[in-house]
């Protein structure tokens, strides 16, 4: 068996049979699913609390308009004097106490109502309430000018408009969330790879300097190839990992719906029954959406990038763990890791959403140190072929350029004890 | 008697420090090899030269005749001064796949494993973990993982260290077993007492120059001072003593005897011979003692070390 095929089967064992990693592997989907569990129900017994608004109409206009609706029970109480009104608020602790006095004019009146209550309240009831007087002040208006409400409501239109591209194919509204899930979900997934199996990478060299083996190796092997043993091994165990938490994570979620009845779709779906033929449409365009993007594109991109990102990562993370004696001492050189990586989630999640094919996503994505992650969130968004071939390109060449300077880092590094190195001393060693 | 390894002219700088400085050595065939210096004069630079972990910027190392070439590390073993090992891998394991690192099969290494684990009578130790052994324990796992490829070339670096003697005597007999089968050994050590004891020829680095080598008894040879040991039995120790030193260059010299002896040690000048000597002081008293002052490894580095400072 060659040195480096010996390399990464010792490394992807060790890091395998490492206690921490057999617990991460095994515990993390429980706790992600219990998590998405726990969202859900909170999500559920939130919803469930009703707030109770008191109401002191003096205009006798809207009592038949409060009418409980889901969240809000309103209670009237414009037969009671005002200030037994607030009293009663206060002591059944009520949510609030809507105050509508008697004016003039249905302007004067919008004006001067009044919300008392002992702390703000939230804006969904606000927004209730003032949605049921506006629409009520509304209709009061067109009648004094002599409109008939019949022929008002007759009058609207209802516009959804009909996406097509120019070969007529029809597209849901929602493609772009679909590009944007697909895109965000795989630059966040490849930023959390890299990071966790970076660091490992990290550690595995900081061991080896260490336990003091790393002399007793480097006279058998190449640095070089004790450095890319160590790389690949890593990311074949992380491979694994990430299998087994995408099959234990499905099964687990499978087992939660159908046990715990918990329904992972959004609430909205269910009340909207009446709309549902709509829906019902837009999920088959939503489905032929997901089924139109360059689905073997994506996936091939992901491959491409998700290596490529990772490598150049990598070997970044395996030069800090042998200028290093210890993971404290690493903390220092950890800037240039994550500087670039978060600079490539944000740019993703602001600016390739915003507009996918502008200035800064496309400059974003050609730059090697965040052109995994930005590329992998514009590609969803479809393209050009030049541009994935100038963004891979300049990632290869980055790759190999890193990993040279990495070597030569690593190979003086991991024979250094005792020092605590500068950017400075680190440049030095690229020299010797 | 042909060299196994030579390295010529070997220059290292690290930046502006020069590690190693024109540094030549030879190593014959099938011989002990001492390579002495102080701390930081460049030894473990040139141990790592010729294990090609770092490459000298001038000069070039020669195994055998042949320029030394990555195919030459299985023909190498090393046993470093900062040496370790996995402290969670098995025992067993890790000296498998330290062994198939240096190109023995899987089954070659554990028939040698095997071997050496029953010579050392810890075979019971394979599966434990080395953090559960102590340090002189884990030395010797890596003695063997050295020594398992059966290497034409063996180099330790302080290799007693952490050895209880005993334990320390049984890796000195094995070296001396390896040399005689045919191996050739490099040893770098400050115990100068196993250097005395072990090595036939040394080279001296200080400051990164070689500063000294050759052969331990031609190099002795050259620093012997035509000094003699002497023990005289007298009646009148003080008298003679000053009679001597008149006539030869004397000074008292120490060493344990039962009776009360004139312990002197006399350095001659090139016209006067041993015999001479002896049938002068034959007169002057009874001779109990006569022996050439043969100086030690240890008088002559630091001798060397100072005169070049």
């Amino acid at each position: 068996m060659s040195n480096l095929k010996l390399i990464i089967k010792r490394e992807f064992i060790a890091r395998v049979r490492n206690r921490t990693f057999v617990v991460m592997t095994f515990l993390s989907p429980l706790i992600f699913v219990g998590m998405i569990s726990l969202i859900t129900w909170l999500a559920t017994l939130n919803n469930e609390e009703v707030k109770q608004v008191a109401f002191f109409d003096e205009t006798n206009l809207f009592g038949s308009d409060f009418t409980d609706s889901g969240n809000i029970d309103y209670l009237d109480y414009s037969k009671l004097p005002l200030s037994d009104a607030k009293d009663s608020v206060v002591i059944k602790k009520l949510s609030g106490l809507l105050y509508i006095p008697k004016k003039e004019s249905n302007k004067e009146l919008a004006a001067s109502i009044q919300f008392y209550a002992e702390e703000a309240p939230n804006i969904s009831i606000l927004n209730d309430i003032e949605d049921i007087i506006a629409s009520k002040l509304t209709n009061q208006n067109f009648k004094q000018k002599g409109l008939d409400l019949g022929v008002i409501e007759d009058s609207k239109a209802k516009v959804n408009i009909q996406i097509e591209n120019f070969s007529g194919e029809k597209t849901s509204k929602m493609a772009n969330y679909v590009k944007m899930f697909f895109g965000g979900a795989a630059g966040y997934f490849l930023m959390m790879f890299i990071i966790i199996y970076g660091n490992m990478v990290m550690r595995s060299v900081i061991e080896e300097k260490a336990n003091r083996i790393i002399e007793i190796i480097i006279s058998s092997v190449k640095p070089l190839q004790l450095m890319m043993g160590k790389i690949l091994g890593t990311s074949f165990a992380g491979i694994l990992q990430f299998l087994i938490w995408v099959i234990l994570g499905s099964v687990l979620l499978l087992v939660a719906t159908s046990v715990f009845g918990i329904d992972p779709q959004p609430v909205g779906m269910e009340q909207s029954i009446a709309l549902q033929e709509d829906n019902q449409q837009e999920i088959q365009l939503l489905l032929q959406d997901i089924l139109k993007l360059p689905l073997g594109t994506l996936v091939l991109s992901f491959f491409v990038y998700f290596i490529g990102g990772y490598f150049l990562y990598s070997a970044i993370y395996a030069a800090i763990g042998a200028a290093v004696d210890s993971e404290t001492d690493s903390q220092q050189f950890m800037l240039p890791i994550i500087l670039p990586l978060m600079l490539g989630i944000y740019v993703g999640f602001f600016s390739v959403i915003e507009n996918p094919h502008g200035t800064v996503s496309t400059v974003f994505s050609m730059i090697p140190l965040t052109s995994p992650i930005v590329m992998l969130m514009r590609i969803p968004f479809g393209v050009p072929w030049w541009e994935v071939t100038i963004s891979i390109l300049l990632l290869v060449g980055s790759i190999i350029f890193i990993t040279w300077l990495a070597a030569k880092i690593y190979r003086v590094g991991i024979l250094m004890y005792g020092k605590k190195p500068s950017y400075k001393e680190l440049f030095k060693w690229l020299k010797y | 008697m042909s060299n196994l390894l030579e390295v010529r002219q070997a220059t290292k700088r690290f930046g502006s420090f020069t590690a190693l400085q024109d540094v030549s050595i030879q190593v014959p065939k099938g011989s002990i090899f001492g390579l002495l210096g102080p701390n930081g004069a460049g030894k473990t630079t040139l141990i790592r030269i010729i294990n090609q972990i770092t490459l000298p910027d001038q000069g070039s190392v020669y195994l055998d005749n042949q320029l030394l070439r990555p195919e030459h590390i299985k023909d190498i073993g090393y046993l470093p001064e900062e040496r370790g090992l996995y402290k969670s891998m098995k025992v067993g394991e890790q000296a498998l796949y330290l062994a198939q690192l240096k190109g023995l099969s899987k089954k070659e290494a554990k028939e040698r494993l095997k071997y050496w684990f029953d010579k050392f009578d810890i075979s019971h130790w394979w599966d434990k973990k080395i953090q559960e052994l102590s340090k002189g324990m884990a030395q010797k796992v890596q003695f063997i993982v050295t020594v398992l490829h059966r290497p034409k070339l063996l180099i330790f670096d302080e290799p007693f260290s952490g050895f209880d003697p005993i334990n320390a005597n049984v890796i000195k007999d094995e070296i001396l077993q390896l040399r005689d089968e045919g191996a050739t050994v490099i040893f770098s050590t400050h115990r100068m007492e196993s250097v005395e004891e072990l090595c036939d020829h040394i080279a001296l680095i200080n400051k990164s120059k070689k500063i000294l080598e050759g052969k331990v008894s031609d190099i002795k040879r050259a620093y012997k001072s035509n000094t003699f040991e002497v023990g005289l039995l007298t009646d009148d120790n003080n008298g003679l003593y000053n009679t001597l030193k008149d006539k030869f260059n004397v000074v008292p010299a120490d060493f344990k005897t039962i009776d009360d002896q004139l312990k002197l040690k006399i350095t001659l000048d090139q016209n006067t011979s041993s015999n001479q000597l002896l049938s002068y002081l034959s007169e002057k008293g009874q001779v109990m003692r006569f022996n050439e002052v043969i100086p030690g490894v240890n008088e002559i580095f630091i001798k060397t070390i100072t005169e070049n400072e």
